[in-house]
């Protein structure tokens, strides 16, 4: 059962052959290869991902903050965050946020993979310099929207003051509910290439005679569109929605960079309040009291997710 | 296929496509613009007129002569690269490994192991860096390059199993069953004839993985303190803006630079991204 090319090694010496085929025995062992191939693996997630779980927990039910060791103060830090106008502020800007982001990605990346899925050309060109917002990172490209928001020197205003459609300039990031919507606007340049070039992936498995067959049954484009493919994609919209909801709602640094949780905390998101209270005041109890607020909701999505994963296998 | 009339193509598909290519790339250009045009030009009030507002006839080298001679711009850029680069390699062979072990072999609990890491996918940093933060400083790695590079394979390495146990699953078992057959063993067949079949599997994974890892950012604002350490997103926002004031050639001339290396390795694999990309999704 000796490899060909250890075999020739190994007759020099007698005594580690015997050592080199005992252990490559034990790797036959289904079993046994298996447990080694995952460890590296599971002893990373282990340690970076289940034990700061666990932590997680830990903090928020104690006192603790830097420096300084923490007793137990059982579900405090929770009630204190509930009670906390901010905090409701973050959670209520949170779901908003979530909620009109995944709308706009989807409906506009929905349109876009329609749009891309057809012949034109340099198509290649076109839908490859399409994901760059995907792939540019997140905090330099809010730096580039954060500078055409800027209250004096922004090209939009700019442009609507000298085309005529504005006389005063818009507050892009002055005002709460103005600076909500920004962020929700740049949350959605972000993702929607990762919508279309998704959507668009599952367009393509659609075979083209099914359009056919409808268009010579007289159905319009919105009617195949409804009736046609948006059923044939609904398998994969589900999941790149479930990804997403999860990535907005746990959004940190978009708000970081394009308005820091101002102005007067009026565009915190759940995470970014926890950064302020855990890192930024060193609350570490606190802090992590306020992230695990998001844990129910994803907890709930991922649920759904898996729920369907397994009836697809099923069916 | 349907046919349509020339001012309906215009109105459904030609215009609707030019206003997402505006929308899409009008901020990297307007990037490229302010990086390069003269600081009199740029601090122009919103009211005022101008010839040229959306070009410069007048561009300069300033801000890039300012920020890699002001900052340790370069320093940042050679971390990330690094980082990426590692935390990548690192989460690419647990994945081969693993995806492996999920896709092919046969062993109890291999259904729960892999639903747990599918699990460990969803869960987003912001949820762990406080007690993280912690453990990091505990294992004295915190301001290290080692506190990044073994954090982002927790983020790397489950979307690097779920893709590749995809794709070895569309291997056919024949293959590795031959090489078995000449005397190959389990582990041997795996690597030199399974891992070389699946290369663009692989390269899908590791694209995906490096531009992943170069656009992660709280881990990094909170695991790193001294400035040459830092990666390019927090050394753009922690260093580049002095007290309150933003200068914004150097800002797009930073933002400008660190994105070149990450669309480079884009451009050059698109197909294995997008692959990446989708795969990612698909499980």
């Amino acid at each position: 059962m000796v490899a060909g090319s250890g075999g020739a090694a190994g007759a020099a010496l007698p005594a580690e052959r015997l050592v080199v085929s005992r252990s490559t025995r034990l790797l036959e062992n289904q079993r046994v290869l298996a447990v080694a191939l995952l460890a590296p693996g599971v002893i990373i997630l282990t340690i970076f991902i289940a034990y700061p779980f666990v932590m997680a927990i830990w903090f928020a039910l104690t006192d603790i903050s830097v420096g300084v060791a923490g007793k137990f103060v059982g579900i405090d830090n929770f009630a204190k965050a509930w009670e906390d106008t901010i905090f409701q502020t973050a959670f209520r800007n949170t779901v908003f946020y979530t909620f009109w982001a995944t709308v706009f990605k989807l409906s506009l990346g929905m349109w876009l993979a329609l749009l891309l899925n057809r012949h034109f050309r340099l198509k290649r060109l076109v839908r490859a310099s399409m994901l760059l917002p995907f792939i540019i990172p997140t905090v330099l490209s809010t730096f580039a929207w954060r500078w055409m928001f800027d209250p004096t020197f922004s090209v939009i205003n700019w442009t609507l003051y000298h085309t005529g459609w504005i006389t005063d300039r818009l507050p892009f990031l002055s005002n709460g509910d103005w600076a909500m919507w920004c962020a929700i606007v740049v949350n959605t340049w972000r993702g929607m290439p990762f919508f279309a070039i998704t959507l668009l992936a599952g367009l393509q498995t659609i075979n083209p005679d099914l359009h056919e067959a409808a268009a010579l049954d007289g159905a319009n484009a919105w009617h195949r569109f409804w009736h046609v493919t948006w059923p044939l994609l609904l398998p994969v919209t589900l999941v790149v929605v479930v990804f997403s909801v999860i990535q907005t709602f746990s959004d940190f640094q978009l708000i970081y960079v394009l308005t820091g949780g101002g102005p007067a905390n009026e565009t915190h998101l759940v995470a970014t309040y926890a950064y302020q209270i855990g890192v930024a005041s060193g609350l570490l109890g606190q802090g992590a009291a306020i992230s695990l607020f998001m844990f129910p909701v994803l907890f709930g999505v991922v649920w759904i997710q898996l729920r369907y994963l397994k009836r697809m296998e099923g069916a | 296929m349907v046919i349509e009339r020339r001012w309906k193509k215009w109105l459904y598909f030609y215009i609707p496509l030019a206003v997402f290519i505006l929308f899409t790339l009008f901020p990297f250009y307007w990037m490229a613009v302010t990086a390069f045009r003269p600081d009199p030009e740029l601090y122009r009030s919103w009211r005022a007129a101008s010839a040229t507002p959306f070009w410069t006839l007048e561009p300069t080298l300033e801000h890039f002569k300012g920020l890699l001679e002001g900052s340790e711009f370069l320093q940042w850029l050679w971390n990330t690269m690094l980082i990426a680069m590692v935390a990548t390699i690192i989460s690419l062979i647990c994945g081969m490994f693993a995806g492996y072990a999920l896709a092919r072999l046969k062993f109890r609990g291999s259904e729960f192991l892999g639903t747990a890491i599918f699990i460990t996918y969803l869960v987003p940093q912001t949820l762990l860096f406080i007690p993280l933060a912690d453990i990091i400083r505990n294992m004295q790695l915190g301001n290290t390059p080692w506190a990044l590079m073994l954090t982002y394979p927790t983020f790397l390495i489950p979307f690097c199993t779920w893709l590749l146990m995809g794709y070895f699953k569309t291997i056919p078992r024949e293959l590795e069953e031959c090489a078995r057959i000449d005397g190959a063993t389990r582990f041997g067949a795996m690597v030199r004839i399974i891992f070389p079949v699946a290369v663009p599997g692989i390269l899908s994974a590791g694209i995906f993985a490096f531009t992943l890892s170069w656009n992660e950012f709280i881990y990094a604002l909170v695991f790193l303190s001294s400035v040459e350490q830092k990666t390019v997103p927090v050394g753009v926002v922690s260093e580049l803006i002095r007290g309150d004031t933003f200068f914004w050639g150097q800002l797009m001339a930073g933002a400008l630079l660190g994105s070149v290396p990450v669309a480079l390795a884009y451009s050059f694999f698109v197909e294995y991204y997008v692959a990446g990309l989708t795969g990612s999704v698909k499980g």
